[in-house]
């Protein structure tokens, strides 16, 4: 299967959203090689603002130009989504701006850089900040899908892209807000978002081998959450896991706990970082050091 | 406008500082009484396309309060200039009302950015003027930093970038009162040489002796850009100016006057 890291996607969908739509600028923060943002840099030189290394600034000038009637696409790594968090916030969605940002290299998968560079916190950052969209692609088509979708709503949204290679899947038909079947199933089912899908079509085979029939739902947009077809699955299987390359408080574990609050569901288990730091290391190694391989994922089912 | 309509208007902008901090019980007014100059001579002089029946004219000229707890300033200017009426100064930092504790872009007619926290304005005008430029929008872009505020890192972020870009459609007012919230600058944190620094920044810097002297605040506003640098016009200004008990005293920093201090503060602002 074709391999491609999400924010390669990211990378090519600024360019095509470059040629359609020319109010949109790119701002990135000495990091265009790596958030992959030197594409359009390269196509539309004068659309493309190196802020240099100061991200805060690079996120309130976003908020600036786009009061102007500018797009800007702010780009930088995941793990700064803390270190630009007021901005977000105040400077951002208070106002309500139109201001998106393609923050890459999110998880323990980004691998050697190690604990201080790999964000285990950002969705839940993003997801409690009032008109803020989330956005987790499980692949390079889905991750087109989202910076499409991104320039359509009028307001901030954030899209939380990964640094590995992982599978491109067929492509799903992509509403916001709308979780995906990828697979039906009645004995449980799994949630998941981002490359982690990957791993959980793995444990779902497993899972299979042993004559369990496990439904798994891929959600790419952890915030509006579809909390519909949550409660779909949870109420139709009766027992629920969350699977997600984030930590397991505030993510998308927490979100499906929201959604299901009071069904008096059989079973409900969150998988992720149990709220600790990353390190260094390969990022296979990682997944097997943190349990989240697809081997490892039906076990923690199967012992459930 | 001539200058004693202008200083007539800072009376009453400044009557209204001491009227809403006093409805409220709360609010800046001292901060908000050392740039009311600056505000009024921007918001009645110097910015252009500023009408309250259109406040969304791409064009206009843009204003950003970066120090936006001097809020009364903002508001008592935006009101004398029509954009609401004085009866708003009755809900100033109370539930639903349109003038919230620091300035709201959602909620108060003629305010270009949210701000409030620290640092942000400057960063987020610097951002408008560098839009303005990539759009070809002829408007130049405004904003009132104070001197505590200079202490963020940010706002040292946005003045590089602003030299980078060669913003020469922004203008940096500095209003330096030199008190924050718990003492002088000098006792808080050393501003240094504010004129080298920003200077060294890359920006055309324009000393102004007192910043709470109509003229001379005209004067450095209406002084032609400098090709390819921005702008700092640096306000020597006294905090609290205008009411004789708040003048240079940190404690009016973040505190409302009570009614007997209301009635000395207006009856010293009449005329």
């Amino acid at each position: 299967m074709e391999k491609k890291a999400i924010r390669v996607a990211y990378g090519e969908a600024l360019v095509k959203l470059g040629e359609s739509n020319d109010k949109v600028v790119v701002l990135d923060a000495d990091l265009a090689a790596a958030t992959m943002t030197n594409g359009f840099k390269a196509a539309y030189p004068d659309r493309f603002y190196d802020c240099g290394i100061a991200e805060a600034n690079m996120v309130d000038m976003a908020a600036g130009m786009s009061t102007m009637g500018l797009v800007p696409f702010c780009s930088t790594f995941a793990v700064f989504a803390g270190r630009n968090y007021d901005q977000i916030r105040n400077g951002v969605c208070y106002p309500k701006f139109n201001v998106k940002f393609g923050f890459s290299h999110a998880g323990i998968t980004l691998g050697e850089d190690g604990g201080s560079h790999q964000a285990i916190e950002d969705i839940a950052l993003m997801r409690v900040l009032p008109n803020m969209t989330v956005f987790v692609p499980s692949d390079a088509n889905e991750c087109y899908k989202c910076v499409e979708a991104a320039a359509k709503i009028d307001g901030p949204v954030f899209i939380r892209t990964a640094r590995l290679p992982s599978p491109v899947y067929e492509e799903r038909p992509f509403e916001v807000g709308k979780g995906n079947v990828i697979k039906d199933g009645k004995d449980l089912v799994i949630f998941t978002c981002g490359i982690m899908l990957e791993h959980c079509l793995e444990a779902v085979e497993i899972l299979a081998s042993k004559g369990i029939d496990a439904a798994l739902v891929n959600h790419h947009t952890l915030k509006p959450f579809d909390e519909e077809l949550t409660r779909e699955y949870a109420a139709k299987c009766g027992k629920v896991f969350t699977v997600e390359e984030h930590s397991v408080i505030g993510g998308l574990g927490d979100a499906v706990a929201s959604a299901i609050c009071g069904m008096g569901l059989e079973k409900f288990q969150k998988i992720g970082i149990n709220d600790e730091f990353g390190q260094s290391g390969k990022p296979a190694d990682l997944l097997v050091e943190y349990g989240l391989t697809g081997a490892q994922i039906a076990e923690k089912i199967l012992n459930a | 406008m001539d200058i004693q309509a202008l200083q007539s208007t800072c009376r009453q902008v400044r009557r209204n500082i001491i009227t809403m901090t006093n409805k409220a019980g709360a609010g800046h007014p001292g901060g908000s009484l050392s740039c009311t100059e600056a505000l009024v001579a921007l918001y009645f002089d110097v910015m252009k396309g500023i009408d309250p029946q259109d406040d969304k004219n791409p064009n206009r000229d843009r204003f950003v309060l970066s120090k936006g707890h001097a809020a009364p300033a903002l508001y008592g200017t935006l009101c004398e200039r029509g954009y609401f009426g004085r009866e708003e100064f009755d809900k100033f930092r109370q539930l639903h009302g349109i003038l919230q504790g620091h300035p709201d872009v959602k909620k108060c007619p003629g305010v270009d950015a949210s701000t409030g926290s620290l640092g942000q304005g400057i960063s987020i005008a610097v951002g408008m003027a560098l839009g303005a430029k990539h759009t070809g929008n002829p408007c130049h872009v405004y904003t009132v930093v104070g001197d505590g505020e200079s202490q963020e890192g940010l706002v040292w972020e946005a003045s590089m970038a602003a030299a980078h870009y060669g913003l020469d459609n922004l203008t940096v007012i500095f209003d330096h009162n030199g008190m924050q919230i718990d003492g002088t600058n000098d006792e808080v944190m050393s501003l240094g040489d504010i004129g080298a620094k920003w200077r060294a920044f890359g920006y055309d810097v324009i000393e102004v002796a007192d910043g709470n002297d109509m003229q001379q605040v005209l004067d450095a506003l209406h002084t032609p850009a400098c090709p390819g640098k921005p702008r700092l016009i640096h306000l020597h200004t006294t905090k609290g100016k205008g009411v004789s008990f708040m003048e240079g005293q940190v404690g009016w920093h973040g505190k409302a006057p009570n009614a007997e201090q209301t009635a000395k503060a207006l009856a010293e602002l009449e005329g």
